[in-house]
This record gives C-alpha cells, structure tokens and sequence, in this order.
C-alpha cells in the first residue's frame, strides 16, 4: 500500500463469554481514505469497529487479546484517558441517536465538555459544522428545537455534525443509511467522499452497492475472520476468495 | 372447531375481561373519590385548613387540621428531598457506570425490590429502635429519616426502570464524543430520563406523605405546628386515623375531609411537578 497507515490492527482475538467473535484480525486501515468493512451480518464487523473506540469495554465478558495501533499508540493496552481515545474518532450508529437536547447543545456538547466554552466560538463552530453535515439551510431557524423535531435522515447528519465537532481524524461509520431513505442515503455517501479529503473514514456496510460507491479499500470478514483485503478495484474486479467472489457476484446465501 | 374459531373466541374473552378489570378498578376509584367527597366535602372549610386544633376539637368543636398539613409537607418534602440526594446518584451509577456489572447491579435491583415489600410499620420500629439508641424523642428529625429510608428503595427502583429504558446506543453516542461516564449519567441520561425521574419523585412523595405506620413511633403528633426539627410533628395520615376512630359522627366527617385535603395536596403537586417538566425539560428523544 502506498498510503500512510492509520490503524494497524494485528492478531486481534476478542471473545464474549465462550464465543470467539473475531479470530487472528490482521489489517491495516490506510489515512484519509474509505475503508468499508463488508461481509454478512452478524461476521463482526461491528464488533471490529466497536474494538477500535473501546466501546467493547461495555460489553460484559469481553475478553480482548492482540493490539490495535492508531498514530503510534495501542490503544488497548495504553493507560493513557480513554475519552482521549474516543475523541479521536466520530461515531455513526445504526440510527442516529442524537443527544436529549436541542439542535444547538446537541454539536455543543462535545466542545463544552472539552473545555471549549466561549459563547461566540460555540457558535461560529456549531455552524461550521452544521455546514459540513450539510444542515445548516435546514435547521439554522430552529436550533433551539429539539434534535428529536429533525426527520431521521437530518438526525443522521446531525449526529455526524456532532461527531465533527469534537476534532476526530477518524470517522467510524456503523452501517449508517440503514434507517435512511435513498435520497438520505446517497447523501450521506456523498458527504464521505467529500470528507476523506480530511478523514480517515472506516464504513460498516453488507450493502455491496454501497461498498462499491464509495470504497477506496476493501475489508472482506466472514464469520470473524479477515478473508479477504485490498484496494477496492482490486477485490471487486479479481476476487481470490470463494466466499468473496460469491458475495460480489451476488449468489450468497 | 377450525383454528380461527378459536381465535375469535379467545380474541372475545380476552376483551370481555379487560372490560370487566378495566371498569373494576375505575368502579373502586370513583367509589372512594365519591366516598370521600360525599362524607368530607361538608366538613370542609376554611377553618378546617387555616387552624390548629383548639380544645374540645377532637369532641366536634372548633379547631382545624393546619398542624397536620404543614407538618405532612415538613416530613414529605423534607424525606423527599433527602430520598432523592441519595436516589438519583444511585441509581445513574447502576445504569452507566456499573452497565458491565450486569450480575451485580440485577442483585442490587433484587436487595431493592426486597426492601420495597417490606412493610412501612417496620421501617416505624427501626426507626423508633435507632431512635431510643441515640437518645432522640418522637421529632420531626426521626420521622424525616425514617421515611427517607422506607421511600429511597422505591425511588431508585422507579428511576431505575425508566433508565433501563435508555438505548445502548445513546451511552455509546455520548461516550464518543469523549465523555466521561459521570458527564453521559448527569447531562445525558438525566435529562433522556427527566420524565421518569419526577414520575419517580412523585411517587415517593405519595407514599410518604400518606403513610401512617411510619411516623407513629417516629414522628409523634401534636397540635402544635413544629418549629423545629427537634419538635414531635403532626401528620395527616395519622390526623385522619385520630379522628376516624371517635365515637362522634362530626369528627368522623372531619377526617374524611382531611383525607380530601391530603388527596388534593397530592393533586396539587403532581400537576406543578408535570408543569415544571413541560417548561423545562422538553427534548426527550422518542427512540
């Protein structure tokens, strides 16, 4: 790979209770560019992505193994203040779960609670961001409403306004336009690709279309294990596993 | 019978029974409603709530109940308040910090539930035991304490199921953004969960101002309005009991209209607590 490397995860092994969930993980995650993790549901892909924000620790029973490298420093065994950690990375669930406040406090939370208080900042931030997600137009007259007034597809944006905020230089997308429409959906496809200029972005998908849209790199998992890793040109036009080529050409079951 | 009779069979009972359980209980509601206003609303009046009782008033003679209202706010509000410093804390660090601890926090929830069915006249005598200990009279001071101590496992329990409520995805939301646990229990899942936690508030203060058994020992009573916690203190469910028990038919009225008074007082602060949270707390997410 000719890219930087962003995240290097190596022997990863994690299991919930007796379940061996994800087995001898070894992938690298190259800078500013979309990584999409793709494979069935219920492979671990989440569980992968989840391991790199630590969000694994609030799983009962979860016992990790391996190391996972962001910017020089393995996250899993530092002792450094895992918020620290967390911050570095934005968070795209399944659907939004935007915060119990109104628009304005919902990107302001995450700059008040790092310390960034000042009244005219928080402004000029929260449009700034606002922009990005592209719902500034929708929502610069009501953000004294509350988050929930905002249809899905705008929470959708909104949560990932928020997760701007806060300065990550990874985003984690966890199969974010699954709840959206289409026009939601593509416009937050498009908004990754706008965003990549900046980001590290590493996107959760079994939706093989979207994959192909967007994905600079592929990460193929199956049943917990890596099968198959590369540039996405690459692994879609010439396959080498049986189960990915399957997958692609479409007669998985 | 074909399988879709049988459907519609059991479809028809189970409605007939909601029917019958529904209006059973609005039956028994509205009989105590209409028994307590038939019996009470003619003794009510305005000496009734803005007077202490004079003498002869326990033989039908003047006199009002106003060292039992004001007493029953003392011992509620004060409990409440003391319930609900210990309640909140508690019961965010079992649904945010403790999230991992799923054993742990099920045998909290279960010590809880234990101390809920336990019943108030016990927690009286533990009181009045405690009490005797460290040589306190019948005051204001013990009565708080114990009715704090009888209200805090239903208090926490209440807030605690509205905050089980709270989606997994939300904690992980908050959390990356970079908060810290006590940062996502106080400024997220508090507000998410305002509702439930006045719910949880209000349903404390109700058992513990119309509790009885509690304050018997503890509390005392007298006809005098407490000036300070080191008083004995007037209650209202034990004002009710007083002179529900006289042989004389007009006291007997009296009570019935204390019990009208205690019911509209919790009426009164259930409906400023629903204001207050309509005013201020408006951005729940419906998840």
């Amino acid at each position: 790979m000719d890219t930087p490397v962003k995240i290097d995860i190596k022997d990863l092994n994690l299991f919930i209770g007796k379940n061996h969930i994800l087995k001898d993980i070894n992938v690298t995650i190259p800078e500013k560019k979309i990584t999409v993790l793709l494979g069935q549901s219920g492979c671990g892909k989440t569980t992968l992505l989840k391991s790199m924000n630590r969000l694994i620790d609030l799983n009962n029973q979860v016992r990790v193994s391996g190391s996972i490298t962001i910017d020089n420093e393995d996250i899993l065994h530092t002792r450094k203040d895992i918020t620290k950690i967390r911050k570095k990375m934005g968070l795209l669930s399944q659907r939004p779960y935007p915060l119990p406040m109104n628009i304005y406090n919902n990107i302001a939370f995450g700059l008040r609670i790092s310390g960034r208080k000042n009244r005219i900042n928080l402004d000029k931030r929260v449009e700034r961001y606002l922009r990005q997600a592209h719902l500034w137009d929708e929502a610069k007259d009501r953000l004294r409403d509350s988050a929930s007034s905002l249809s899905i597809g705008q929470q959708q944006r909104l949560c990932l306004a928020r997760g701007l905020a806060v300065d990550p230089v990874i985003i984690l997308a966890d199969e974010p336009t699954s709840a959206l429409d289409p026009i939601s959906s593509m416009a937050i496809e498009q908004m990754f690709t706008e965003l990549k200029q900046s980001y590290t972005i590493v996107l959760v998908t079994h939706i093989l279309q979207q994959a192909l849209r967007v994905a600079d790199y592929v990460i193929f998992m199956y049943l917990g294990e890596v099968i198959e890793q590369g540039p996405a040109h690459e692994v879609f036009t010439n396959p080498k596993n049986v189960v990915t080529r399957q997958f692609i050409q479409g007669n998985f079951s | 019978m074909t399988d879709r009779r049988i459907r519609i069979i059991e479809e028809g009972f189970f409605r007939v029974l909601m029917f019958f359980s529904t209006s059973a209980i609005v039956m028994v509601l509205l009989l105590i409603i209409i028994s307590i206003l038939v019996k009470g609303l003619p003794s009510l009046s305005w000496e009734m709530i803005s007077q202490t009782p004079r003498g002869g008033f326990y033989f039908g003679k003047e006199g009002g109940i106003l060292n039992a209202i004001i007493g029953s706010l003392y011992l509620a509000g004060g409990s409440t308040l003391l319930a609900f410093a210990v309640s909140l804390p508690v019961a965010l660090f079992m649904n945010v910090h403790l999230v991992k601890k799923v054993k742990l926090v099920n045998t909290v929830r279960f010590l809880l539930d234990l101390l809920w069915g336990i019943p108030s006249i016990v927690y009286g005598a533990f009181g009045f035991t405690v009490m005797v200990y460290l040589g306190l009279r019948t005051s204001l001071l013990a009565g708080i304490i114990t009715v704090t101590l009888f209200i805090i496992p239903i208090m926490i329990r209440a807030m605690d199921e509205i905050m089980k409520t709270v989606p997994r995805g939300l904690l992980e939301a908050t959390y990356s953004l970079g908060s810290t646990r006590s940062e996502t229990a106080y400024r997220v899942f508090f507000r998410q969960c305002f509702s439930g936690i006045i719910t949880a508030i209000l349903l404390a203060f109700g058992r513990g101002i119309g509790d009885a058994a509690s304050v018997l020992f503890t509390t005392g009573y007298t006809d005098r309005i407490p000036t300070s916690l080191s008083q004995p203190t007037a209650t209202l469910p034990l004002s009710i009991f007083f002179q529900l028990s006289s042989p004389i038919k007009e006291v007997q009225n009296r009570a019935y209209a204390s019990a009208l008074i205690l019911t509209i007082i919790i009426l009164i602060i259930s409906v400023l607590a629903r204001v207050f949270e309509r005013r201020y707390f408006k951005h729940k997410i419906n998840f």
